[in-house]
């Protein structure tokens, strides 16, 4: 006998389709890292008997890429996946039986047959709204001003390696305070899905509406607020929700594009 | 206590501690059922942290098949890292379930499931949480039915202040039971209050509440005798026993976590019990008879647990599964079921034998290769006869060998380390062993690329075993042997480097021998190690053996005895121990016959395949062998 036993002869069906979908992390299931959504997308795969094609090898793993992650803890509404499946499917079937199969709160709801090009690519903003219970909208609206008018915004990050700077000021595209009242309750979701504050919050609420671009290493809501307290003095007295409404392409009028545009009219980009 | 959900008050804090999503529930196959029409509610606990508690078996039945009635609720519970209850102390939030958050002070009852006595700090730890009085005879009506189950239920002397009840052995009947008895109490007005209610549960002889016996000790320590305080109360409270699992099959919907635990598989228990007399294995003594589920139902539960939660491995479970009597029809029909559908199958392997070998490589027909255990406990012959291990050192180079030959480069052998009468010796042959394995599998294999892990437990004297009266290994005699043979091990360069060697202090067993052995008294030392701030008990970087004996000293010392008194000590046949009103079936008096057998390294077989030698379970209970084979054989599933 020899070493290793050879890999098994054992081929895996081809990919012969993929789609993207885009899903929402939503209410208390916002706490999901991502490695835990990926499992759990795993999971619903085989769950939902999806064709999903394999990668070879010793521990085959089921074709799946990410595109970013949104970090543990924070709501979003705009996640995006691509899936291999080595039989042919029908997008918004595929969508249902996803969507049904994971535990609600991970609804998937979006789902497009890939026309080709990287995903990747048309993702290169976030727009984020962040409530900020106990602040007042005039408050943030001042406090806004003095970050968008400052050159820099650096703030501190500790990672495993060790401690970093990153400048919180220079991705933000667009920060602005937004007028609307909110009274939903935790569970509830208004029509983009977002859970309100939550009842014992101090009022006010100001809500912020962000476009950050996409760099590395990202800029994360937290290190946007660590630079407003920074710059700005702003010291929000709860913790504020975050969540992430859309990503996509930038557009010359400071919109978010929908990233998954091109494949809908099936005209691959590059 | 109101039931309404903490979490508005909870989900502020999550953001502040690690990995938040342990504490949000919404796992796949959670239940969430309306407060208001339940007519008992019930909170279960594992009492360790959620990535160890949730794929808890025990604790996943039964919240199934409460559920599964419609008047009644169950949800869940499990220990709080320290970060978060920080947090909660600071704001008021109480003891939660996952499920619906809702405070477990606001239940009926409140069931703790004990895989080890190193989960008791964590239980004092809830009840205070939860804002529960530590005491039992402080409750009152308001609170929860504190209720003790699992392995270390069948001694749950050093907890008894802490917990109302406590049921022995299988759970499945044994909450629908008591459900009942707490229904008809609601339903008739609480009558008696809480008196009432446990005197209802006592008289079952089923359910063991300790406030209900006295304990009276001799001038020098040891028990004199334990007796109830009340008519209607049995001398004897006896385990449970579910008979023909093949009417429980359970897990059905197995709770899917979005948390990374520390199982992520569906498991099947494909046998309960295990009569190999293994002396030292606590769970083989209190879970006879054997009781088999049959291939048929076993390919029905996998079938159907991979549907219902996705998991794309599956275990086979049970003390010995390689004993099943068609386990070589369920792993090839198995295998073929799953063959290239990247599911991966396995066998917790632990019988020395090269037909586990011949299984593990059925069931990786498809590639995905499981990592092969092997445990002899002892290293030399002598100490597997006292053990009671019928294991050859010929048995165990030919089982590695075939593993080796069969594609494996690793195997993994486990050991005890303190047993009976073991001497330097015994652990040293494990080094012997060892480097044997190695040159018979070079030789075997051509190769110089094979290994094999040495892993070491250190031996607990347990309760219900012929090991009871047994003295424990003093920690620094097992520090001192592990170093040894260690050295033993490298003393051969060559051979050294392809053993890995694993082994724990000596210190954490010392404090599980006396949590195990344990009387009322040791309830204070819990108390104190708890105020002290012990937590977690089970993992080593919260573990202090320091607090420990600080705390047996203070609490132990002024009662006269210690925490070497409970520990290293030997019984003699005559003495009371805290558990003998407890009726596990095994009769007190075969178990010191096969106590003094192991001393006089006498074998016993096992009673599947040879003579019942009259343990007394199966008379005792009123149970028997439920075993194959019935000739069935898997069919292969249709293909969607």
């Amino acid at each position: 006998m020899g070493k290793r036993k050879p890999v098994p002869d054992r081929d895996q069906e081809p990919v012969v389709q993929r789609i993207r979908i885009r899903y929402a992390k939503r209410g208390r299931l916002r706490f999901t890292s991502h490695r835990d959504f990926a499992r759990a997308l795993e999971r619903a795969v085989r769950r939902a008997e999806v064709p999903i094609a394999y990668s070879a090898g010793f521990s085959p793993h089921p074709k799946i890429s990410y595109v970013g992650a949104s970090p543990t803890g924070v709501a979003s509404e705009a996640e995006y996946a691509e899936v291999g499946l080595r039989r042919p499917m029908d997008a918004d079937a595929l969508r249902q039986a996803l969507d049904a199969a994971l535990p609600p709160g991970i609804d998937v709801v979006d789902a497009v047959v890939s026309a080709g090009g990287s995903l990747a690519d048309r993702i290169q903003v976030s727009r984020w709204r962040l409530e900020l219970p106990g602040v007042a909208p005039d408050e943030l609206a001042v406090a806004v001003e003095t970050f968008m008018a400052a050159p820099e915004a650096p703030v501190e990050r500790s990672t495993k390696q060790g401690r970093r700077t990153l400048d919180a000021r220079a991705p933000v595209e667009r920060c602005q305070v937004v007028e609307e009242p909110t009274s939903m309750g935790e569970t509830s979701t208004s029509v983009e899905g977002l859970a309100a504050p939550l009842p014992g919050y101090p009022a006010p609420c100001a809500i912020l509406d962000l476009v950050v671009r996409h760099v590395t290493p990202s800029v994360r809501p937290d290190e946007i607020l660590a630079g407003l307290r920074s710059v700005a003095d702003l010291e929000p007295p709860a913790p504020v929700r975050a969540t992430r409404v859309a990503q996509g392409v930038f557009t010359e009028d400071g919109d978010v594009a929908d990233p998954l545009a091109a494949d809908r009219e099936g005209t691959p980009q590059r | 206590m109101s039931a309404a959900s903490v979490f508005p008050r909870l989900e502020p804090l999550l953001p502040r501690v690690s990995k938040p999503i342990q504490y949000v529930g919404g796992e796949l196959n959670a239940v969430a059922k309306d407060w208001d029409s339940a007519a008992v509610r019930w909170a279960l606990m594992y009492p360790d942290a959620y990535e160890v508690g949730q794929p808890n078996q025990g604790v996943q039945i039964l919240y199934e098949v409460l559920n599964e009635r419609d008047d009644v609720l169950a949800e869940r519970t499990y220990a709080v890292w320290p970060d978060l209850e920080a947090l909660m102390r600071e704001h008021g939030v109480p003891q939660f379930t996952v499920d619906a958050h809702r405070p477990v002070a606001a239940f009926d009852l409140f069931g703790v499931s004990f895989a080890t006595e190193m989960g008791y700090t964590n239980l004092l730890a809830a009840l205070d949480l939860a804002q529960i009085p530590l005491d039992a005879a402080a409750r009152d009506e308001s609170h929860p039915v504190v209720i003790a189950g699992g392995h270390a239920a069948f001694n749950p002397e050093p907890i008894a202040d802490f917990i109302d009840a406590a049921v022995l052995g299988d759970g499945e009947e044994a909450v629908l039971e008591i459900t009942d008895i707490v229904r008809a109490w609601k339903a008739d007005g609480r009558p008696g209050g809480r008196d009432e209610l446990l005197l209802r549960l006592a008289r079952t002889e089923a359910v063991y509440v300790p406030r209900f016996y006295d304990v009276d000790y001799l001038p020098d320590g040891r028990i004199q005798r334990v007796i109830p305080n009340r008519a209607e109360v049995p001398f004897r409270v006896h385990k449970r026993t579910t008979m023909d699992l093949d009417q429980w099959p359970y897990p059905k919907q197995p709770l899917v976590p979005l948390a990374e635990t520390v199982h992520e598989r569906y498991a099947v228990e494909i046998f309960r019990g295990c009569t190999r007399g293994c002396r030292f294995c606590q769970a083989g003594m209190i879970t006879r008879p054997v009781r088999e589920r049959s291939i048929t139902t076993i390919g029905d539960m996998v079938e159907r647990g991979i549907k219902e939660s996705g998991f794309n491995e599956v275990g086979l479970l049970s003390l010995s599964s390689a004993d099943h009597s068609e386990i070589g029809d369920v792993c090839s029909g198995l295998a073929d079921r799953y063959e290239g559908d990247n599911v991966s199958l396995s066998l917790p392997s632990t019988r020395v034998d090269a037909f586990n070998v011949t299984l593990a490589q059925e069931l990786s027909r498809n590639g995905r290769r499981s990592g092969l255990t092997f445990a002899p406990e002892g290293g030399s012959e002598r100490i597997r006869r006292v053990i009671n291990k019928m294991v050859s050192e010929e048995d165990l180079i030919r089982t590695v060998v075939t593993a080796y030959q069969g594609g494996w480069r690793q195997v993994k052998l486990y050991f005890m380390c303190g047993l009976p009468t073991e001497t330097d010796d015994d652990v040293l042959q494990i080094a012997r062993l060892a480097h044997e394995v190695i040159k018979a599998g070079r030789e075997a294999t051509g190769s110089k690329d094979i290994r094999c892990t040495v892993s070491i437990g250190g031996f607990v004297p347990k309760p219900h075993t012929p090991f009871q009266w047994a003295s424990q290994a003093d920690p620094e005699t097992v520090d001192r042997r592990l170093k040894l043979l260690k050295q033993e091990i490298n003393s051969n360069r060559s051979l050294g480097r392809a053993i890995g060697y694993r082994y724990h202090d000596g210190e954490p067993s010392v404090i599980e021998g006396l949590l195990s052995r344990g009387d009322r008294r040791v309830g204070a030392v819990i108390r104190r190690v708890w105020e002290q701030g012990g937590r977690f008990d089970g993992w080593s970087e919260h573990f202090s053996y320091r607090r420990w004996t600080d705390a047996a000293a203070e609490a132990l010392e002024p009662m006269g005895v210690s925490l070497a008194w409970y520990t290293l000590r030997e019984r003699d046949e005559n003495e009371v121990l805290p558990w003998d009103h407890l009726d596990s079936g095994l009769d007190k008096e075969w178990l010191w016959a096969d106590w003094q057998d192991s001393l006089s390294e006498v074998e016993q077989d096992d009673c599947r395949w040879t003579p019942c030698f009259d343990c007394g379970v199966c008379p005792g209970m009123d149970t028997e062998i439920q075993i194959g084979p019935t000739g069935r054989k898997l069919l292969p599933l249709t293909v969607v």
